[in-house]
């Protein structure tokens, strides 16, 4: 009969025992004692029909390596000799364990039995209290929210099951309720609905006579969440301006002719309907007009799809997503992050018949990893960025999807909301960019089963994060499985690309909302009818609603002709892939139509689902004094002076600054074999690549530039921060050889709460500085998201607000891969060139974070984003014709810290004057030409045989030799007012490589 | 593809992830690849006999959930072993990178029979693991790498190397390796190390910096590199610093596989 089965795999005596030493680490890290001893043990529990022998030969020939480890059977009941304590940590029922799906997989394969596995970690520690022990399971070994801690080796009698699950009916009465009662069920009900949205409903039930029924309301509220409709980006909003700081473009009322969507109101106010549409979108729409006559012809689907495509070549297209995953990762950062880019790779997978993912981008923002106040319901933001970078690592890894681009940005504000931003490109070949969802087309789901992983997830995602949060909703937090999502990938692909052509009309990825998103939007034109029942679940019990709005992860939704059904489930068979047809698409009255066993459960107007929401007019104000109000304090000046080159070392050991390689050879960068510029150059431990490239078509020289810009540093003006940071973006590019012509980008917004007009009004000037720049570099936005209420309310009633963050991804065409540039100094008795200018205005540099900064004009950069475009198309032509050998751009820290940077990539020194450096206006002293951060400048190395090419291409454009590249060991200059100095090329290394984490 | 191109077997299965490179880097020495999944091996082992390459690629089988390559080693030696051992035996050369190499040890086709006898009916259990990394951590990293002079590996044999370019890229967290004293002996004694790390790039903290060995036939190759990441001189971390000179001939990763499919046509 069946019974659970206890297997402990551990190291032979003798053997080395990595994780154990790692938890001696950890717990000295946190401050605790430091156990005298540890020992680690792999769990596995295997509920099944088995036979003693038969156990043993699954313990000796799968779960053991019979050279290293050894395995041990115990009986129920019977403990193997302990140390002085001991941690035991087991997933929760429910949560998912790929481990366990593995092993199950195996035994049938092997023995064809069926089993039920459960896997765990047992810790045993020397020389320390339980006390102890239990405080290192809780802050380093585990998760409460998905993890059984036990102080006991766990060995139930049998594994908890799920009760049988009999249909109920459930209405919710809205039509009589008064406003104070709609929005006490909003709230009680987790629907996250203003009141304005909950009248809505009531008056749609209203005019149909019933009430509705739960799972027509819970699909409304994830349908209308922020996180799918993006309310607050796509309302009207009435703008104006009662504090413009100086030197701020103003955008009120004299602003608003000529721009799209926007009225200028008689109180120098400003009326801009669907905020989006009319500024983001707004550029690309302007760019790709087909009555232009130097329109852009080379982006095949914008905003419309999962992903954004513009052409590659003839027969290829390229597609780039880039999604936050932030609430999840600020509760379970592992899971989070993990399940963030697998969301994201499904976004790509998703795009029109199914894109091939070629590359993943990650960007961080968190809290200092020292000297953080960590408030209650707060992971200490060390703990936060390991976890999420290890989950990103796992996922990305495991897909075999390599990372090659990425940035961490440190700010206090981040503490209750870290910001998690996986970006995934993808290749496909140009007659894939489209596919149509046909009335009669069976929906077809594939890939993992449902449970009750992370209901509410998208709600909850559009909810202001608050102390119980964590607890709340921890069935919110998913885990991933990428084995799953890959061999789903696997059987798209084959299926795609098959000879009579693909098995399927459209496809579509199950992200937030699960099913209901996914088929509500297939579904939104034909209607359709689903039998809920027929969805493979993880376990019984689950309702006819919890199988409709679960996020269950790995999952897609496929329209297939029927005639194809059979041979795309051949394929998923082969390779290992769940397949379930759901039903069809199509209804008479364009309704979709839930049905259980041949009940009508639930049904959905499409039109009322996806044009009912109201959207209500924002209000939104700039008050820069404010704005600029909420920017942290400048530090201490520590590590500051005297000299210039001491001040280089404390910023190239700024955390924002610093290497991240401990992190980037976490991430297998270089799987698919396509990598040209990768994230670290150079020799020695390298430098940081300004973008990456790839080649996406085997065979081909053109090859595809992947870079990102973000300017937090500016978020005085968000206005200025973004046109900063689609600058910074374009020159990243533009120094690996991406062809500014041909560059597509990517708008992420992350704010606090745009409730507050404040916020809103940072938001607007963010949307309009996403215009004028698309306009300016003609660098068209062809996909965002928004994630808009970042900010945490303590138990004490603070609340922490985010600085106003913007990611702009960006990718670009390099022509010839031969010709692409890197950043490392390549040999002495070159010149080095600065392109651009100079002025004498500190504000967001991160020489004025460290404080005691000489200068005291604290006030952000100009920003000329015409003049920014002209360089960019100048460096690239020099950079094109091969007069340049390498190419960094000094946004970060400034001129002295690039340099640095190239110099100790290149293993080679620089002399430079920092009188030669271009300047804006008369007075620019050594210290602002040294670590200002203007924007538009390049620092080129160049050799003195082609400095008449570069005249020719930056003819117009300052730009001046400022130094010479040497063989000696040391990086030396003298200023206007400084006296000659020097520092060994070593000592700067040293300073980069500062552990940021780890 | 010209018919006399050798064709080449690429096994793949639900989380090998190098696939794909694996068949290219096939291609470009002149053979023909498929990439077939072991599921369909399984149900007709036959199939392999029409092979005169073999690749067993990289990733992460199964999800290396157990340890790295475990359960597709467990199924492949209960399943397409004896396919797999008369394809050795009848003179066909394998490679098995990183994963495959781990899923290679695990299934009894490495270290393979000593010297002069033929392969066991019934696949050898495992006597080379592939444990963690010293330091514990994945790491993504190229190093420079020495082949023996005495090597008996049909891949690597007679390979020259300098200092600007005799390197191969790695990826793992389950690269150390490690065996008994007494095997690791007997493997230097006949020439079965195929390929060491360089003292100064030893990262995996391997024994005596093995970082692949090879079937006493020479013909079964496995490594914890990745050659067929090294084919393109653009894939090389300082290509942009390498002198024309420098760049001269083919990337060492492609002439290993170039290595592989001469031996084939010429034993045609």
């Amino acid at each position: 009969m069946a019974a659970v089965h206890r297997v402990e795999v551990r190291p032979k005596s003798g053997q080395r025992d990595p994780r154990a030493d790692a938890v001696i680490r950890q717990a000295a890290s946190l401050g605790l004692p430091r156990p005298s001893a540890a020992q680690h043990a792999s769990v596995y529990l295997l509920e099944g029909d088995l036979s003693e022998g038969q156990v043993r030969r699954i313990a000796d020939e799968l779960l053991a390596d019979p050279v290293t480890q050894v395995a041990e059977l115990q009986a129920r009941g019977t403990v193997r000799p302990r140390l002085d304590a001991l941690i035991e940590v087991h997933p929760l029922p429910g949560v998912t364990d790929p481990a366990a799906e593995s092993v199950e997989a195996a035994v049938r394969a092997m023995f064809g039995t069926a089993v039920t596995v459960r896997t765990g970690d047992r810790y045993d520690l020397g020389g320390v209290q339980q006390s102890d022990a239990a405080t290192i399971g809780e802050k380093a070994l585990a998760n409460a929210v998905i993890h059984g801690i036990h102080s006991e080796p766990w060995h139930p009698e049998r594994f908890p099951a799920g009760h049988g699950y009999s249909l109920r009916i459930v209405e919710v009465p809205v039509r009589d309720l008064t406003d104070a009662q709609l929005e006490k069920l909003s709230r009680e009900a987790h629907l996250f609905l203003s009141l304005d949205e909950m009248r809505a409903i009531q008056a749609e039930y209203r005019r149909i006579g019933r009430e509705p029924r739960e799972i027509e309301l819970e699909t409304l509220a994830q349908t209308w969440s922020e996180h799918c409709v993006h309310k607050t980006l796509k309302s009207t909003v009435r703008y104006r301006e009662d504090n413009l700081g100086a030197g701020q473009r103003s955008l009120a009322a004299s602003a608003a002719p000529g721009r799209p969507g926007h009225a200028a109101e008689a109180d120098g106010s400003v009326t801009i309907r669907n905020l989006l549409k009319s500024t983001v979108a707004a550029g690309t729409f302007a760019l790709i007009d087909e009555k232009r006559a130097d329109r852009i012809d080379w982006c095949l689907s914008v905003f419309v799809d999962n992903s954004g495509v513009i052409a590659f070549d003839e027969h290829n297209a390229v597609c780039f997503k880039c999604e936050t995953h932030n609430r999840p990762s600020a509760i379970e950062p592992y899971g989070g992050a993990a399940t963030g880019i697998g969301g994201c790779i499904r976004d790509i997978m998703g795009t029109g018949l199914g894109a091939k993912p070629i590359a993943a981008t990650d960007v961080f923002c968190v809290a200092p990893l020292t000297g953080t106040d960590v408030p209650a319901g707060c992971l200490p933001p060390r703990r936060i960025l390991s976890q999420v970078v290890a989950g990103v690592r796992d996922y990305g890894n495991r897909m075999g999807i390599p990372t090659v681009n990425g940035a961490v940005w440190f700010d206090p504000r981040y503490v209750g909301n870290p910001l998690v931003y996986c970006g995934v490109i993808g290749v496909m070949p140009r007659t894939m960019v489209k596919g149509e969802t046909r009335r009669g087309d069976r929906i077809v789901a594939i890939g993992g089963r449902t449970g009750r992983d992370g209901i509410h997830g998208a709600t909850f995602s559009s909810a202001e994060v608050e102390h119980g949060h964590s607890t709340e909703f921890s069935h919110a937090v998913q885990i991933g499985n990428a084995i799953t999502e890959k061999k789903m990938l696997d059987a798209m692909l084959a299926a795609r690309d098959q000879a009579d052509g693909p098995l399927y009309s459209g496809t579509t990825d199950c992200g937030a909302g699960g099913f209901s998103s996914a088929i509500g939007e297939m579904g939104k034109d034909v209607g359709a009818t689903v039998h809920l029942e027929r969805a493979p679940v993880k376990y019984d019990g689950l309702s006819p609603t919890e199988i409709w709005i679960s996020e269950a992860q790995e999952r897609m939704v496929l329209s297939v002709p029927p005639a194809k059904v059979d041979r795309l489930r051949a394929i998923c068979a082969a390779h290992g892939v769940e397949l379930c047809d759901l039903g069809e698409f199509g209804s008479a009255d364009g309704t979709i139509r839930l049905m259980w066993h041949g009940t009508e459960v639930g049904s959905l107007d499409t039109h009322f689902l996806h044009e009912g929401v109201p959207m209500p007019t924002r209000e939104a104000v700039w008050d820069a004094a404010w704005s600029a109000a909420q920017v942290p304090a400048a530090g201490n000046g520590t590590g500051v002076g005297p000299r210039l080159l001491d001040t280089t070392c404390a910023l190239l050991a700024h955390p924002n600054l610093a290497s991240k390689e401990w992190i980037i050879r976490q991430y297998d960068h270089e799987v698919q074999g396509a990598s040209v510029v990768k994230p670290l150059v150079g020799v020695g431990t390298g430098g940081p690549s300004d973008a990456a490239v790839v080649h996406p078509v085997a065979g081909s020289r053109r090859a595809l530039a992947i870079g990102n810009g973000l300017a937090t540093g500016w978020s005085a003006d968000a206005y200025a921060m973004t046109l900063a940071a689609i600058d910074e973006c374009v020159r990243n590019l533009v120094c690996v050889g991406a062809d500014p012509a041909r560059i597509a980008i990517l708008d992420n917004f992350c704010w606090p709460s745009c409730d507050d007009p404040r916020n809103m009004g940072s938001l607007v000037r963010a949307a309009e500085a996403c215009y004028d720049g698309a306009l300016a570099y003609r660098a068209p936005f062809i996909s965002g998201k928004d994630s808009l209420k970042n900010q945490f309310r303590t138990q004490d009633g603070r609340t922490i607000m985010i600085p106003p963050t913007l990611l702009v991804s960006g990718f670009g065409i390099v022509e010839d891969a031969e010709r692409a540039c890197t950043m490392d100094l390549k040999s002495a008795g070159n010149v080095l060139v600065l392109v651009g200018t100079t002025g004498a205005r500190m504000g967001g540099s991160h020489r004025a974070m460290l404080g005691a900064c000489g200068h005291p004009d604290t006030r952000l950069p100009d920003v000329d984003p015409a003049r920014g475009a002209r360089t960019a198309h100048a460096v690239a032509a020099c950079i094109a014709h091969g007069a340049v050998r390498s190419a960094h751009d000094p946004s970060e820290g400034g001129l002295l810290p690039a340099l640095a940077e190239m110099c100790f990539a290149g293993g080679l020194g620089a002399r430079i004057d920092l009188s030669h450096v271009p300047v804006a206006g008369s007075d620019v002293p050594d210290e602002c030409r040294a670590f200002a951060e203007d924007p538009h400048r390049y620092l080129l190395e160049i050799e003195p045989s082609k400095l008449g090419t570069l005249q020719a291409h930056l003819d117009g454009i300052p730009h001046a030799v400022i130094g010479t590249v040497t063989d000696e060991p040391t990086l030396e200059l003298v200023g206007i007012r400084v006296p000659r100095e020097s520092t060994p090329i070593s000592a700067l290394r040293s300073a980069w490589n500062t552990s940021t984490g780890g | 593809m010209a018919d006399h191109a050798p064709k080449a077997l690429v096994i793949t299965a639900a989380g090998i992830n190098c696939d794909l490179e694996l068949a290219q880097s096939f291609r470009d020495a002149g053979a023909q690849p498929e990439c077939v999944l072991l599921s369909e091996l399984v149900r007709n082992p036959a199939r392999i006999d029409g092979y005169r390459l073999i690749g067993l690629p990289g990733g992460f089988s199964f999800g290396d959930d157990i340890a790295a390559g475990r359960i597709m080693g467990a199924l492949i030696r209960r399943s397409i072993y004896p396919a797999l051992a008369a394809a050795i035996e009848r003179g066909v050369p394998m490679i098995c990178p990183c994963n495959g190499f781990q899923i290679a040890v695990q299934a009894g086709l490495l270290p393979g029979p000593a010297a002069g006898e033929s392969w066991p009916v019934e696949a050898a259990s495992p006597t080379v693991a592939l444990a963690q990394n010293q330091g514990g951590a994945f790491r993504d990293i190229w190093t420079r790498v020495e082949i023996p002079a005495d090597t008996r590996c049909v891949w690597t044999q007679g390979l020259e190397l300098d200092d600007s370019t005799g390197l191969l890229p790695s990826a793992h967290g389950e690269g150390r390796l490690v065996a008994s004293d007494a095997l690791l002996d007997a493997l230097e004694a006949n020439g079965q190390v195929a390929v060491r790390y360089h003292a100064d790039d030893h990262f995996n903290g391997s024994m005596r910096r093995i970082a692949g060995i090879c079937d006493s036939s020479g013909l079964v190759f496995g490594l914890m590199p990745h050659p067929e990441r090294y084919t393109r001189w653009t894939q090389h971390p300082r290509w942009t610093r390498l002198s024309a000179h420098q760049r001269h001939g083919e990337p060492l990763g492609l002439r290993m596989f170039r290595n592989a499919v001469e031996r084939v046509l010429v034993t045609a």
